[in-house]
């Protein structure tokens, strides 16, 4: 695989920053705390570390669905805390995409209109939202099941599809939440190369993983220990995220 | 971003499809309710209807005047010539008048028991009766010159059923005291004046001069001016019965059937008042369908927030999903309503009468009901965490 990283314009922000972030939860659970790092603009990261660490807690606020009990978090040079709540869904809505372990796509739809409800929140008329989701499951190569329904499709596919989702509206951010959890080994590598090919086409890309096989071929892994970053590592050979 | 209205009736109905069993039961309590009130409205406005015409057939212009028992127990008579006299009234049109003939019973043979005949009345009338009254022959003719001064007789509607006489011929004959007459025709039944029904008619001189009639009218009818009602009701007494004006009892028949209508104004409220109290019912359940129905969607809900949507938008998908299960409600409550309105209407021989204003209002009304019942439950779902709703999932 030829490790293209697509050089963006000088002035292109960070897809992500964060800088002493932390979330607590009633109850003094500190899912987070002290956390500060750098998510450059094209980047593939891997998340990693234990269960209940916070790697969720943290894509959360990468995805701005939560907000920073302390801190402050910045998604495409716009400071999250200082946008409505409006502002942040339309920040959701055109510049991020989310794939969960679960899929989450919805029964008796089709898997083009479950694609195409990536950009439903966007205003594109429902015309254009259903071409942008038939080419999206070109490029996940499930052209050919636009009509059939979840239930007729293997977990490998329903995650494609929720992959195409996530991509449809051509977010600069794309987060996954262990995307190959509850897939057999070639249904997840598959899934891994589908991420891949997207970094390559300039998205920034974070996954958590439990998977060491996987992590292991990342340019960079930041693991998570306890809410706190334990480590970040950045092969000096890929260079990416300036 | 706002959605369009198209994309909102579609994430609305998304919900719905998911779950039509659910659906359909929840849309029933509201289609109970409105198909009641629409049934209600429309039964009693085809029976409106129907009075209406029979009133405006049947006229209201017609007076009675009889003697009025109360005072002498049963024994006040109006003079002779009572209805000739009524005739010279300013407004009056024509009047007729026909007398009771007393200890004469009527039965079909003489092999008949004398307890079968029960009820029936014989009275002399004179031919103008049919004609004052607007009654038609169900069977047979009415009386003529000849036939009134001869033993024949025109059955009452329920008289002749009671008589089993169903159609006349030269040869049906009725026992009128203890001669028989031969029946020359059957009245339908007589609206402004059932006494009638339940009686034989024989013509005034042959009641006289066979039965003992002593010439004294028992009712007399008035046909009037319509506008000039109130007059000939007030002169009607004092010219029938110079002398004892208030022995005469005036009444007018068409009044006991526009009676009716304001009675079933009373009970037709009562009515609409259940149905309102199903039609609460039915919002109700559709509330609790829809709380139900956000605890469960809280992935779906936390997915759509992650794609972008905005509290107001899920809000506004809930809100929809609960006004389209009412209005779904409404439009079948009120396809239901309209027929068994037709049902019935049409099962009375009556016209079917809906008024539009039911029908809009029947499909239309559950809507703002429905968007009260889902407020709670969309207002819920749109402060939903998205974070936690994801995790449940
Ligand atoms: N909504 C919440 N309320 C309370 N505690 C929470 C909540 N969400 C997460 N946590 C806690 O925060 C910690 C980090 O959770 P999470 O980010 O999901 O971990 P990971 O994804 O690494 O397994 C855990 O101890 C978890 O129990
Ligand atoms: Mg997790």
């Amino acid at each position: 695989m030829t490790a293209t990283v697509v050089s963006r314009p000088q002035h292109t922000p960070p897809a992500a920053e964060l800088d002493g972030v932390a979330r607590h939860y009633p109850g003094g659970v500190r899912a987070l705390d002290g956390v500060s790092m750098r998510i450059g603009a094209g980047e593939l990261v891997g998340i990693v570390g234990p269960s209940g660490s916070g790697k969720s807690t943290l894509l959360n606020l990468l995805g701005t669905l939560d907000a920073p009990t302390e801190g402050s978090v910045r998604i495409a040079g716009h400071d999250v805390g200082a946008l409505s709540d409006n502002g942040r869904s339309a920040l959701r809505a055109q510049g991020i995409g989310f794939v969960f372990q679960q899929f989450h796509l919805a029964a008796n739809v089709t898997a083009l209109d479950n694609v195409a409800d990536g950009v439903l929140y966007t205003g594109l008329p429902v015309r254009r939202r259903r071409e942008q989701a038939a080419a999206a499951l070109r490029r996940v190569g499930l052209a050919d099941r636009a009509g059939h329904r979840p239930h007729e499709l293997s977990g490998g596919q329903q995650q494609r599809i929720a992959i195409a989702r996530a991509v449809v509206g051509d977010p600069a951010l794309i987060l996954a939440d262990e995307p190959t959890g509850a897939l057999d080994t070639a249904s997840g590598e598959a899934v891994i190369r589908l991420l891949r090919g997207l970094h390559a086409a300039g998205a920034a890309v974070v996954v958590i993983t439990h998977d060491r096989e996987v992590a292991a071929g990342l340019p960079r892994r930041i693991h998570v220990q306890d809410g706190r970053i334990a480590a970040d590592e950045r092969p000096a050979h890929t260079g990416a995220g300036s | 971003m706002r959605l369009s209205a198209a994309d909102l009736l579609r994430t609305g109905a998304s919900g719905l499809r998911a779950r039509p069993l659910r659906v359909v039961l929840s849309a029933l309590g509201i289609a109970i309710g409105i198909a009641a009130m629409v049934a209600v409205v429309g039964i009693s406005t085809s029976s409106r209807a129907e009075l209406d015409a029979r009133i405006a057939r049947l006229g209201t212009n017609l007076v009675t005047a009889a003697p009025d028992d109360s005072l002498f127990g049963g024994k006040a008579k109006l003079p002779q010539g009572a209805a000739a006299r009524a005739e010279h009234i300013d407004g009056v049109r024509r009047a007729s008048e026909v007398a009771q003939v007393t200890g004469v019973s009527v039965y079909r043979s003489d092999r008949i028991p004398e307890e079968e005949s029960g009820g029936i009345t014989t009275y002399a009338a004179d031919l103008g009766l049919l004609e004052t009254l607007r009654v038609r022959m169900a069977e047979g003719e009415w009386l003529n010159a000849a036939t009134s001064e001869y033993p024949a007789v025109v059955l009452g509607a329920k008289a002749a059923e009671q008589l089993g006489v169903d159609r006349v011929g030269p040869d049906t004959r009725v026992l009128v005291g203890d001669e028989y007459h031969s029946a020359v025709g059957v009245l339908a039944p007589a609206e402004l004046a059932p006494e009638l029904d339940r009686a034989v008619l024989v013509g005034w001189d042959a009641a006289s001069d066979r039965l003992a009639m002593d010439g004294h009218p028992t009712t007399v009818y008035v046909r009037a001016d319509p506008e000039r009602m109130s007059g000939v009701r007030d002169l009607l007494g004092r010219t029938l019965n110079p002398q004892r004006p208030h022995e005469v009892k005036v009444s007018r028949p068409s009044d006991a059937l526009q009676a009716q209508e304001a009675v079933d104004q009373t009970f037709i409220g009562l009515l609409l008042g259940l149905g309102g109290v199903a039609l609460l019912v039915g919002g109700v359940g559709v509330a609790n369908t829809m709380v139900i129905s956000v605890l469960e969607r809280r992935s779906e809900i936390g997915l759509r927030r992650a794609l972008g949507a905005t509290r107001g938008q899920i809000r506004g998908q809930f809100l929809v999903e609960a006004m389209a299960l009412s209005a779904l409600g409404g439009v079948s409550g009120t396809v239901l309503g309209a027929l068994v309105t037709a049902g019935y209407a049409l099962s009375q021989g009556w016209l079917v009468a809906i008024p539009p204003w039911a029908l809009v209002g029947g499909a239309g009304d559950p809507v703002p009901i429905g968007a009260l019942a889902g407020l709670l439950p969309a207002v819920r779902a749109a402060r939903t965490s998205p974070t936690r709703a994801l995790r449940a999932g």
